[in-house]
């Protein structure tokens, strides 16, 4: 905008006594980030460890160190245990059912077929709805009587459990919730992989007469490898991050049946009001989410071939 | 309907506007007000009219009224503002968390600042059964303002289909259980398509279940909030009968029954009597497509039903000036005519006797009688469920309640599980 002038203003600028080093520099350019980091990760963090072997502070009493006790309570606590065992249940359930799921939709719609946006954008919508909009809605599905399910079956004269109120059926019905949700949202990133995939390759596997079978099992699936770290990674992430349906659809019951690791988190800290306990917990799921990290890029990524 | 809603939007709007005008003017108490949503209607457009209104009645106050979200919220929202050296002034929270914020060194109680005869005179203007949740150590720590209690709701057309009185409710236990077995209603194939009862155990469990509790005669707790009875014969007789509505009787779904689905059951005609709260009223009088009826809770050994909802509380943070200021505006909120119009607007019960005999609610209950059961059922009304470090005891009985209506431990033995987990969380305040 000022042209000329401002370039003549700078030439009578004389040039600057000192230089900042290169390394200041670069430096300086990280310190946002680094800040932003520092304050919102690694100090929780780390505040959170020395806070698990703290009393909680209560009014007038301060917090004392108590050692251990945090995690010897811990150990003795059923409700742990039973949200611990859930969590695996859990993500051993939904982890490797979303995985399959995206994969095989985004397989189908990957092929020439007819309506085929309507068919990606009906699987991508739950991913577009808030996990409390979604829990909400199914939480009528599963209304026994006239919920969605009931009725469905109830038409086909099969007896119903009372889904989210059986303890053997409440977490299954979470499970549920949480594949349809998250499936087509790792549609997308599969389908973009499929997109990459070149044609040549299955032209030539047609030619050597491969079956469609042994291409995909031979062929797309190790080129896919990549984006299926990359997806197995958030759906590890997800099934100890996302909460929402727990809270809405059941609160952790019935008798502590759909109790998640994170829920039982946030019962301590905002509920019980005991935040040591919590930041006891919280270790405990910041040790597991590192354990699997360092699993995921140290181990697989050793196996996986990247383009 | 029409008439008075149209009047209450043009008071409404000219509040508004006098907020707007008045907001220029010097102020010289400014206070904090969270308050919870925790029914159905426009809550916090008729709380923002009331401090308009506060506020033209008296210059020098001004209330910045907040909407926090849930109870849980709202708590969660104060405690952490708390934390953090800036607490609200005046907070609308669950009369049961009074324990928590007493134990969080939160809150001041109200007893120095009643000076006149007056102001005791006030104290004493409400109902005792709201009280009860309010009083601790002989100090007043909330003042009732939004509360509630347990009533039974039920389906008159399926009362006359069943060939059933449909203007008489079960008054007892024993006659629940008689006019269930006619009610439920069974296909040609035996699968039920409509329940005779449903008390919701998800949510506000220990809640429902003090309403069996509280006929059985027994109390849950001590008014120290430092000593639990879930294993008590008679709490263990209460469960047992839920129970066994479902295993024995079989006149309730099996398994735990949502709390946030009973309404909707009860509007699909699911079931023809549902146990909810009061702040129900309004939700059910607009959506049940059949004449229904609000009857108190039946009678067992006694009668009764735990109380519910929120108080006013103060937190210790205020100046002198600050606490005589929210003193006024709390008086003001709890006046017989406002106690009336938020019962009527909201569905709660109006928290004293002289509200009830103002000309707005007399019209109101000469065209809603059913809006009088919960005032007639608040003589026979208990404390609910609160003690030391709440959450995790009522926690407690919610899982063991839940572990008996699942079938998953005995009545007996829920309870002692119960028990033996509050007879530990509560080891630190004996």
């Amino acid at each position: 905008m000022h042209g000329p002038e401002t370039k003549l203003a700078t030439a009578v600028v004389p040039p600057p006594r000192w230089r900042v080093s290169p390394q200041i520099h670069g430096w300086l350019l990280l310190l946002p980030a680094s800040v932003l980091l520092a304050t919102f990760t690694h100090f929780p963090a780390v505040a959170t460890i020395i806070d698990s072997f703290y009393s909680t502070p209560k009014g007038r009493r301060a917090a004392v160190l108590v050692g251990a006790d945090n995690y010897q309570a811990m150990l003795a606590d059923p409700v742990f245990w039973r949200a611990v065992s859930n969590n695996i249940v859990y993500a051993a359930s939904v982890i490797p059912l979303t995985m399959a799921l995206a994969l095989a939709m985004a397989l189908w719609v990957n092929g020439r077929i007819p309506g085929r946006p309507f068919l990606r954008l009906s699987f991508f919508t739950p991913t577009v709805l808030p996990m409390i909009a979604v829990a909400n809605i199914w939480l009528f599905f599963y209304a026994p009587g006239y919920g969605l399910l009931d009725q469905m079956l109830g038409a086909l004269g099969v007896p119903t459990p009372n889904w989210l109120g059986d303890q053997h059926t409440a977490l299954i019905c979470l499970i549920a919730v949480a594949v349809w949700k998250d499936a087509g949202f790792f549609m997308i990133f599969y389908l973009a992989a499929l997109q990459q995939v070149s044609p040549q390759l299955a032209e030539a596997a047609a030619i050597e007469g491969a079956s469609r079978w042994y291409f995909f099992r031979r062929v797309t699936f190790p080129l896919l490898m990549p984006t299926t770290l990359f997806v197995l990674i958030n759906a590890i992430i997800n099934s100890f991050r996302l909460i929402d349906h727990v809270v809405v659809m059941t609160q952790g019951g019935p008798d502590n049946a759909t109790a998640l690791l994170l829920f039982y988190i946030y019962e301590a800290g905002f509920k019980f009001w005991d935040t040591a306990y919590a930041a006891t917990l919280t270790v405990v799921l910041l040790a597991l989410l590192a354990f699997f990290a360092l699993g995921q890029f140290v181990v697989l990524d050793r196996r996986i071939h990247y383009q | 309907m029409g008439h008075p809603t149209m009047k209450w939007l043009v008071s409404l709007v000219g509040a508004a506007l006098l907020a707007l005008t008045s907001v220029a003017a010097a102020k010289d108490v400014t206070l904090s007000f969270y308050y919870p949503v925790a029914v159905g209607g426009p809550i916090p457009k008729i709380i923002d009219g009331y401090v308009a209104d506060f506020e033209k009645d008296n210059p020098g106050i001004a209330i910045k009224a907040i909407y926090a979200g849930t109870y849980q919220d709202t708590l969660v929202k104060a405690l952490t503002a708390l934390k953090s050296g800036e607490p609200p002034d005046i907070a609308v929270l669950l009369s049961t968390d009074m324990f928590t914020l007493i134990d969080e060194d939160a809150i001041a109680p109200f007893d120095d600042l009643l000076r006149t005869d007056d102001d005791k005179a006030w104290l004493k203007s409400f109902y005792p059964a709201f009280m009860e949740n309010s009083q601790t150590g002989g100090k007043t720590w909330g003042i009732p303002f939004q509360r509630s209690t347990i009533v039974m709701y039920w389906n008159k057309d399926a009362f006359k289909a069943a060939g059933l009185d449909p203007d008489k409710a079960p008054d007892t236990w024993d006659e629940l259980v008689a006019d269930g077995k006619k009610l439920v209603q069974r296909d040609a194939s035996g699968n039920v398509s409509r329940w005779a009862v449903e008390i919701p155990s998800t949510s506000f469990t220990y809640w429902l279940f003090q309403g069996l509790t509280t006929a059985n005669n027994v109390r849950l707790m001590n008014s120290a909030g430092t000593q639990t009875a879930f294993d008590a014969p008679g709490v263990v007789g209460a469960l047992q009968f839920w129970v066994d509505l479902s295993s024995k009787d079989k006149i309730q779904p099996p398994g735990v029954i949502e709390w946030g689905t009973t309404p909707k059951d009860f509007f699909e005609k699911k079931t023809a009597i549902m146990w909810t709260s009061t702040g129900n009223l309004t939700n059910v009088r607009k959506n049940a497509s059949f004449p229904f009826g609000v009857a108190m809770l039946p009678a067992h050994q006694g009668r009764g039903s735990p109380t519910g909802g929120g108080n006013f509380y103060f937190f210790k943070k205020m100046s002198d000036d600050e606490r005589a200021a929210a003193f006024k505006f709390v008086k003001w909120m709890t006046s017989p005519e406002r106690a009336a119009d938020w019962g009527i607007q909201t569905g709660y019960v109006a928290v004293r006797p002289d509200a009830w005999d103002t000309a707005a609610m007399k019209t109101y209950i000469a065209d809603f009688p059913a809006a009088a059961v919960a005032r007639d059922q608040l003589k026979y009304a208990v404390a609910e469920l609160s003690t030391h470090d709440n959450q995790r005891v009522t926690k407690a009985l919610n899982d063991g309640i839940q572990a008996a209506l699942a079938g998953a431990k005995t009545p007996q033995q829920a309870m002692q599980d119960a028990q033996a987990e509050a007879v530990r969380v509560l080891r630190p305040y004996q």
